[in-house]
């Protein structure tokens, strides 16, 4: 690996987002309507508001890195700048280390807005650190970057990748523990969610509520599911197609 | 010698035959030209050159090495038909971009944009490019690096005729610099700017050689009927 083309490949991505401010700013106002209406929804039952609005702020990231991973990965596929790029001497592991960069810095400045909004003007109460939120969330945005690189190789369109949703993380997002706990399912259906990445992202961001638990487990969990899934995902980038 | 070989190569893509028994040898530092009609195989044959093509049988050499090594893509420049770039970026940044992921730059930004024409267009993104200034940056993102051989697929398709004959006069120059130079096209008489020519038709080579050797075998003063005549003669 060479890190002058990682880091070259990690500022294009950056130049290409900054050329587009207004999905960089719907990246921020998003969350921050979705955590407003909730706020409001749940406005005689502020305890369900503090519950749910913490695990959303898992769940934003990976969400948002999900569809731009998938529809920019998608886009170097059928413009041919993938190979283009397959041609040249960079590598699978820059070319995708380079995205992990551009959109773990993207989420990171997202992940200070939106939990700064929620802690300030919603009154989000956390015993934990913001920090440990906002680490959270940066592994929840990689994880999306993950899964949405896998899946791209199996969408011609952006149409059909942004169709991927909700086959792929909406089952997740069901079984995380978000709706009921994972220790009140059925067992076939708790087994299922301790195999899924998105449980523990959110078990992780409870745990920062509480401030009483350590999240090293979870982190852990986390990370190597990343690793899994980019490593199954570099292999659905072929140098050579039909 | 020859920097590129290819021995019967066939390829098939979904069962269809595109490349029938193709062998070729690619004279060093000269530009070649591979001229066909559109479906000819033109461009499968690039693609196969530069390792993107997965072949069915028969081999490629390029430099010595087979084709696709990893030791050829800092010595292999391509740019592809439909323009590859970033329509996200501008022109400076899509060179910039390219031009980083080589150890040595033989031509800096400035001079590329200079060479292709889009030094005033350098800070518009690719997007709002004209088909022509697209295409003329796909081809600039092709200059990066010091490569020895340049593939270029259809770069002069749509470009008004002034344009066109300048980067000619760009290619020969390149090619006096040492470079080996494969440009593919659909139009007959840009066979006049190339040294070596293969004619292609329905995935078969129709024929090889230079201008002059083409235009005597068939008796003909232009490259369409030339063409025509080579076709009927089969």
């Amino acid at each position: 690996m060479n890190l002058h083309r990682l880091l070259a490949n990690s500022r294009r991505v950056l130049q290409q987002l900054r050329h587009d401010p207004r999905s960089m700013a719907l990246m921020v106002f998003a969350p921050v309507l979705l955590l407003t209406i909730l706020k409001y929804v749940y406005y005689r039952q502020p305890e369900v508001f503090q519950n749910v609005a913490v695990s959303m702020l898992g769940v934003f990231p990976m969400l948002v890195m999900f569809l731009i991973t998938s529809v920019s990965t998608l886009r170097e596929r059928t413009s041919g700048t993938l190979e283009r790029l397959m041609v040249s001497p960079i590598s699978k592991v820059e070319f995708i280390g380079g995205y992990a960069i551009a959109f773990g810095f993207a989420s990171f400045i997202q992940a200070i807005l939106v939990s700064s909004f929620a802690i300030g003007p919603l009154g989000l109460r956390i015993q934990g650190s913001q920090l440990a939120l906002i680490w959270v969330a940066i592994l929840d945005a990689l994880l999306g970057l993950a899964i949405g690189l896998f899946v791209s190789s199996f969408a011609k369109t952006e149409f059909q990748a942004i169709q991927f949703l909700p086959v792929v993380l909406l089952p997740q997002l069901l079984l995380s523990g978000l709706l009921v706990p994972r220790s009140q399912m059925p067992r076939t259906l708790s087994d299922l969610s301790n195999a899924l990445p998105l449980s523990y992202a959110i078990d992780a961001t409870r745990k920062v509520a509480m401030g009483s638990e350590s999240i090293v487990h979870d982190s852990l969990v986390i990370v190597a599911f990343l690793f899994g899934l980019l490593l199954v995902g570099s292999l659905t980038l072929h140098r050579r197609t039909r | 010698m020859s920097t590129i070989t290819l021995s019967a190569l066939n390829i098939e893509k979904e069962k269809n035959e595109i490349l029938h028994s193709i062998s070729l040898e690619f004279p060093e530092g000269k530009i070649i030209g591979l001229l066909g009609p559109s479906g000819s195989g033109k461009t499968t044959i690039l693609r196969s050159i530069v390792g993107l093509q997965r072949i069915t049988s028969g081999s490629i050499s390029v430099l010595n090495q087979p084709a696709g090594s990893k030791a050829l893509r800092s010595q292999i420049a391509y740019s592809t038909q439909s323009a590859s770039v970033y329509g996200d970026l501008t022109c400076t940044e899509n060179i910039r971009f390219f031009a980083s992921l080589f150890k040595e730059n033989e031509l800096s930004v400035t001079e590329i944009l200079e060479l292709v024409q889009l030094t005033k267009n350098r800070k518009q993104l690719a997007q709002t490019l004209s088909g022509g200034e697209r295409s003329r940056l796909a081809l600039a993102t092709a200059l990066v690096g010091n490569p020895k051989i340049i593939i270029l697929d259809e770069p002069t398709v749509g470009l008004d005729p002034v344009l066109r004959e300048e980067l000619w006069g760009l290619f020969r120059r390149l090619c006096e610099k040492g470079k080996t130079l494969v440009v593919s096209s659909h139009v007959m008489e840009e066979a006049e700017n190339c040294d070596h020519l293969i004619l292609l038709r329905d995935g078969k080579i129709l024929a090889e050689g230079t201008v002059s050797e083409l235009k005597k075998i068939t008796g003909k003063s232009d490259m369409d009927s030339v063409f025509i005549t080579l076709v009927r003669g089969k």
